[in-house]
């Protein structure tokens, strides 16, 4: 027997970054503004993006959704109501969404081309580890935070904070109640994240979707141009 | 917990660099994972050791090196290591820098094989 050592020096996940540049390129070339939404479960992805898609429907925008769980089409159904086409994507028990399902789940959607779409939301697995590493072809990574989940969570989430493009603070109609320490919190992720664009909102009053509907356009005009 | 994930992904690959060199037994695994990569050392070895089972790796060791994390100071103009996750300052004047060089690495670095002796005809 021989011994030797041979140097490979490859991306472990080299599959899914070559899959979601393929899809960045897809998406790019379609002139379709995409968006990975992270956070921990329970902190109102789900409500946000439902305001999201009916506020930008209303405006006259083409919008779509992918919304990844482990089990169960519950969040599809609930994000369907806002009249716009929503495809769920079971993971049944992986922690995370990869490009490959993403992939998957943009073949055969009845009525969605993606030529047709100005804005494309993928709504992650309720996870703040896992989905960092996994890369889906977005143009923006959006983490959000509730006011109910601790100041300090991007202290403890570096990694998926760090990694964000913007961030967004959900369910500022009860922060009082709660006594959530604005500042802390927005000084936590900017101390994770210098620069980020955040956003602070309640998507059962409404508060705070101006500005950012107001940042999608203008990114959105942004690679138009 | 994609630490699975993960080490499946890593298994794939070096089976795949295996088809260059046939009958070969791998005896070591080195990966280079960044510290900003949240992946936990612990779990990535117990998953490799359920993931090896009956492969070409079977009984061969894990190496996981640490990459620390290093961002870019626009003042410093300077490459430099920050001093803790949970502050992205610049350690020598204490800048934000956003800026981040490294520490998102997850890569398999070399394997090493016993590939059998050639036999001469």
């Amino acid at each position: 027997m021989t011994t030797r050592i041979v140097e490979l020096r490859q991306g472990i996940l080299k599959k899914n970054d070559e899959l979601a540049r393929g899809l960045r390129g897809r998406f790019e070339a379609a002139g379709v503004l995409v968006l990975n939404l992270v956070s921990s479960p329970g902190t109102g992805k789900t409500a946000f993006l439902e305001r999201t898609l009916r506020e930008l429907r209303q405006r006259g925008s083409r919008v779509a959704a992918l919304v990844g769980d482990l089990e169960t089409d519950n969040d599809a159904v609930r994000l369907a109501a806002s009249g716009a086409p929503v495809r769920q994507i079971n993971t049944h028990g992986i922690c995370h969404l990869e490009a490959e399902m993403v992939s998957k789940h943009l073949e055969g959607w009845p009525g969605v081309e993606l030529g047709g779409l100005e804005y494309l939301f993928i709504e992650n697995v309720g996870n703040l580890v896992c989905p960092s590493s996994y890369d889906l072809g977005e143009r923006i990574r959006v983490a959000l935070l509730s006011v109910t989940e601790g100041e300090d969570k991007p202290l403890k989430y570096p990694t998926l904070f760090n990694s964000a493009d913007a961030a967004v603070v959900t369910k500022m109609d009860i922060a009082e109640a709660v006594g959530f320490n604005r500042d802390a919190a927005l000084k936590n992720i900017r101390e994770i994240r210098p620069n980020i664009r955040i956003f602070e909102t309640s998507a059962r009053t409404g508060s705070g979707m101006d500005g950012w509907l107001e940042y999608l356009a203008q990114e959105r005009a942004s690679r138009q141009a | 917990m994609h630490e699975l994930s993960i080490i499946s992904s890593v298994v794939e690959n070096v089976i795949e660099s295996l088809q260059k060199y046939p009958g070969a037994r791998v005896t070591e695994v080195r990966l280079r994972v960044g510290a900003l990569s949240a992946v936990i050392e612990d779990s990535l070895q117990f998953c490799y050791g359920i993931a090896i089972e009956s492969t070409p790796l079977e009984g061969s060791r894990l190496t996981v090196n640490i990459v620390p994390v290093t961002v870019h100071c626009d003042a410093c103009s300077a490459e430099r290591p920050i001093e803790s996750l949970q502050s992205f300052r610049c350690p020598d004047c204490g800048a934000p820098a956003s800026d981040v060089r490294g520490g998102r690495e997850l890569e398999i670095e070399s394997i090493e094989i016993e590939e059998p002796e050639e036999v001469k005809p």
